[in-house]
């Protein structure tokens, strides 16, 4: 519970009824997508514009009470628990498209927008945003862009970093900036907008953002092929880019995979498989067609034992809909999956994909992996029960060794679901004392008293997974 | 701990809590989330809160039973669960757990035991309900209790749900046609027709025409007399054990019938018999039969899709032709995420000659009537009912379809209160194939 005097104040800005602290709002406030990870805060506050943001962030920053923003809670990576307690500010009743500027092909929205609302929006009007996080039907754009969300057209569109072009965004002290706008071009100072994208809500709660539309593609081609063997998946992966070719969409599926989402979606995919690859190519449809030949040669030399062209957009959209829910799908065979995040360059992937597997094998856990196989970005899951203490244990330290073989391989610990609780152990091996000393000097710059999201990207817990419980 | 969090943590199942990731995948599925927008009100938020008290980190109270008690039970959650949670059995567990534990006030006691141990279970009292609402609405005892203001004593939900009630019928479909009905042409295969037990006293005639219209379809038809009400709405209410027996009886009546199929027309009746099996898995004597019944059951709709001789549905021209009308259908949330039909209809209502079929917007969100979800939860049901009939309204159709006589009924009063009485009526979808077969 805040303090009364603290309390009244947010009453009197929100209003009683956007103010919460009774044990429900708490308990559904104590939680984000990632396993395990639990923590109560002392008030729920649900803004509905940057004016209020800021009159709270004042009053909080007075009586140095920590907060966390919130948009959906589908982060992996603690992002969004409270470990400190303070207050959880959910930015959904900001959800409004201010404006769709078809001149200059911008949008200017709200940040507790939810993306997929906004990206059929612009598709209604013939515009594209390609940022689509496979949590989209869920996510915010500011949770996006807070962990700078990449998407199955990572590969060819680039990530959420690319679309934002300015920002709204209140600072620990209430103070108001604005960062970037309406341009192609902007290089008056730093980049703050680029740090903001990013900072997982240590540095600021961004409420607007200015987002770059583009036309939306003429044309596109989905295909599935299917490997007897995981490894010639792999390949594949990196022949294709060496090919000059770069799909739009290119992910992988292991064998476990495969199962458990067809087991959801009922698409009939091939059960004996080890691997499947899912690509999608899009632009004119001349360039798209040519693009499909040569992968499909490509794909052959190195043994697929099948391709094949989805029949209709619907099929294509229906198979990527369940690559979408490939992590949750695999609770299917134990009941905690827990996912990661590791990225190499994507002529490394055959390399990461055997150490997965030599490294599951050494700790005797399951480790099913899939992901955006074209950038490079897998995500070796865990298939466990979290009331297995001693097993939760042995996946905690095949992951290790599995971000060690990553950064070995010229990889990153992590490459879009953000450091948070879970990460933030490894950043230093990442980015080395000296990234890590200008990083702390940034935060501090904008946040002095640590109050956005304390607990994360810097904290030095291990990052042992336990239930943590407060008060 | 309180005795209370002693019972959940014995009811609820900790598999599926913990299976749930946390991922969020069902929240845009959820109707209570759409009006609302809070976490709470969401399928992961509620599993959430389950879970926080079998862990012990909340203390049940009246907010968490009312959050129980607000979610529709339309599982419009379960389908949209990558890691295939059962949520349905979560909530009934929960709410077993709270009903269980509940002193209630005494006139609740008197009526909740009036309704769900003398009433329901017993399809020959159900007749005496029914014809007392007979009585009540043709002896003109409804046109007095009107006109007199007496209706006013009761709150307006319940009045608009007592108005729009179709005139009751004393006699249900055994006592009107008989219990046994032969194929029409060759035989396809033998039927049990479920009856249900409001749906047999305020919709005899769509009973009476589900009958015909399997007959046309080549199967026999028989309906079992002995057979009871199916149990949903107990065990929704949190009364499994109530549940559990009518299952038993109607599992007995069934199995002496020796049927292929067992046919419902009413989703949420439909939906529970097809879990009888997992109703009664902790029950070592009937878990097998359960398991056959279950396998048995199938929506009218369903079967006449998948078995039946297809049904004539062209214009007698000779009589001269029909106008041409618009339809809509709005579908009952059990017999889509539940029994998992949501073609089956669709597909026989485009097949109707001179009906042009047009799909509704969200048609596949709860209407809001759930149950008796409307008499319970009358503020939130009215607020889904809104969003419902402007989708409804923007079809421009003349007919609204439903396959469930709660969403029926529901859906009836939504036009009433919409003022669209005028324009379009709602109708079970049995009842209209029946009228526009040709016969
Ligand atoms: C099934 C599943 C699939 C996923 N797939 C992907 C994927 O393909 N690619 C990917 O990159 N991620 C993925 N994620 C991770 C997650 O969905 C994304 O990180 C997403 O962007 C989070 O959005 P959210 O609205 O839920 O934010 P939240 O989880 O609520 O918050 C995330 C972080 O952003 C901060 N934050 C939120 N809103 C604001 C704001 N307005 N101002 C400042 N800080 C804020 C929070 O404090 C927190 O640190 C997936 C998650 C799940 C469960
Ligand atoms: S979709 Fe399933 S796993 Fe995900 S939050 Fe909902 S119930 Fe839990
Ligand atoms: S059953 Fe329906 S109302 Fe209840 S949580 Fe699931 S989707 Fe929401």
């Amino acid at each position: 519970m805040l303090q009364e005097e603290v309390r009244r104040e947010l009453i009197s800005i929100l209003g009683s009824e956007h103010y919460k602290d009774d044990p429900q709002s708490l308990v559904t406030h104590s939680y984000d997508g990632t396993p395990m990870l639990q923590s109560l805060p002392d008030a729920v506050v649900y803004p509905s514009s940057t004016e209020q943001v800021s009159q709270i962030m004042k009053v909080l920053s007075r009586f140095k009470i920590p907060v966390v923003g919130r948009g959906s809670g589908t982060n992996l990576c603690g992002g969004t628990v409270p470990v400190h307690g303070g207050v959880v500010m959910v930015m959904h009743r900001m959800n409004q498209i201010l404006e769709i500027d078809l001149e200059n092909l911008t949008a200017t929205v709200q940040t507790g927008l939810n993306t997929k609302q906004f990206s059929t929006h612009v598709e209604s009007l013939g515009l594209f945003y390609p940022p689509d996080p496979s949590s989209m039907s869920i996510s915010t754009i500011g949770g996006n862009i807070a962990e700078c969300s990449g998407g199955l057209r990572g590969l060819k569109y680039g990530t959420t970093k690319d679309y934002v072009i300015g920002l709204e965004a209140v600072l620990a002290n209430g103070d108001i900036i604005r960062t970037g706008g309406k341009l192609m071009k902007d290089v008056a100072g730093y980049d703050l907008t680029k740090l903001l994208v990013g900072s997982e809500g240590t540095l600021a709660i961004i409420t607007e953002a200015i987002l770059k539309l583009i036309p939306p593609p003429r044309y596109k081609k989905t295909m599935l092929a299917m490997y007897k063997d995981l490894y010639g998946a792999a390949r594949t992966v990196s022949k294709i880019i060496e090919n000059r070719i770069i799909p739009a969409t290119l992910e992988i599926l292991d064998n476990a995979t495969i199962r458990v989402v067809d087991d959801f979606a009922k698409l009939g995919l091939p059960l004996d498989m080890e691997a499947i690859l899912i690509i999608e190519q899009d632009g004119d449809e001349e360039a798209v067609e040519r693009d499909i030949a040569i992968i499909t040669e490509v794909c052959k030399s190195e043994n697929a034992d099948q391709v094949s062209i989805a029949a209709s957009l619907e099929e294509a959209e229906k198979l990527l809909t369940a690559r979408r829910s490939a992590f949750t799908a695999l609770a299917r065979l134990r009941p905690t999956t827990i996912l990661e995040d590791a990225t190499v360059p994507r002529s490394k992937i055959a390399e990461m994909v055997v150490e997965i597997n030599r490294i599951a094998l050494k700790h005797q856990v399951q480790i099913s992996t899939f992901g955006h196989a074209g950038d490079g970005n897998l995500h070796p899951t865990a298939t466990t029960d979290a009331r297995n203490k001693e097993e939760i244990e042995r996946v905690e330290e095949a992951f290790e060794e599995i971000f060690e073989a990553a950064i070995r391989l010229g990889g990153t610990i992590t490459g879009e679901h953000g450091v948070g609780m879970v990460k933030s152990p490894y950043l230093e091996w990442k980015v080395g004392p000296a990234g890590m000393d200008v990083m702390k000097a940034i935060k501090s710059s904008f946040d002095p008293h640590n109050l956005l999201n304390p607990g994360k990207v810097f904290a030095k817990e291990t990052r042992k997974r336990v239930v943590i419980q407060r008060g | 701990m309180n005795a209370l969090t002693e019972k959940l943590r014995l009811r609820l199942d900790e598999d599926q809590l913990t299976n749930c990731m946390r991922c969020g995948f069902c929240l845009p599925a959820c109707p209570t989330f759409a009006e609302t927008g809070l976490e709470a009100e969401s399928p992961r938020g509620r599993i959430a809160l389950m879970k926080a008290v079998t862990d012990g980190i909340m203390v049940p109270d009246q907010a968490f039973e009312d959050q129980m008690n607000h979610c529709l039970g339309c599982r419009a959650c379960e389908p949209a669960c990558p890691a295939g949670v059962q949520y349905g059995q979560l909530i009934e567990q929960a709410r077993d757990a709270i009903e269980d534990h509940k002193e209630h006030k005494t006139w609740v006691k008197v009526t909740r035991k009036a309704a769900f141990k003398t009433v329901f279970p017993h399809q020959e009292r159900m007749k005496w309900v029914g014809r007392g609402l007979q009585f009540y609405q043709k002896s003109g005892l409804r046109t007095v209790a009107h006109a007199s203001g007496a209706m006013k004593l009761f709150p307006k939900h319940m009045r608009d749900m007592e108005k729009i009630l179709p005139d009751a019928s004393g006699k249900g479909v055994v006592e009107k046609i008989g219990e046994r009905h032969p194929a029409k042409g060759e035989k396809v295969a033998t039927v049990a027709l479920f009856r249900g037990c409001i749906m047999d006293v305020l919709f005899t005639e769509t009973n009476i025409h589900t009958v015909d219209l399997l007959t046309a379809a080549g199967f026999e038809v028989v309906i079992p007399r002995e057979q009871n009400c199916c149990g949903a709405l107990h065990a929704h209410s949190g009364e499994a054990e109530g549940a559990r027996d009518l299952a038993r009886r109607n599992i007995k009546a069934f199995k002496a019938a020796g049927v292929d199929y067992i046919v419902s027309n009413a989703g949420g009746c439909g939906a529970i018999l097809t879990e009888y099996d997992h109703l009664l898995h902790e029950d070592p004597q009937w878990r097998e039969d359960a398991v056959w019944f279950a396998e048995r059951v199938v929506d009218i709709s369903d079967l006449l899709v998948r078995a039946g001789r297809s049904l004539d549905f062209s214009q007698d021209k000779t009589q001269g032709v029909a106008e041409p009308v618009r339809i809509t259908y709005q579908d009952s949330c059990h017999l889509r995420n539940v029994m998992k039909s949501a073609d089956a209809p669709r597909k026989l209502m485009r097949q109707v000659e001179g009906a042009q079929f047009i799909e509704m917007k969200n048609a596949d969100r709860c209407c809001g009537s759930a149950g008796i979800y409307n008499v319970t939860q009358p503020v939130m049901a009215g607020q889904i009912l809104d969003h419902k009939m402007e989708h409804v309204e923007a079809t421009g159709a003349s007919y609204l379809l439903t396959s469930n006589p709660g969403c029926l009924l529901q859906m009836k009063h939504g036009i009433d209160e919409q003022g669209l009485s005028g324009q379009m009526k709602a109708v079970h979808i049995v009842d209209f194939l029946h009228e526009r077969m040709k016969k």
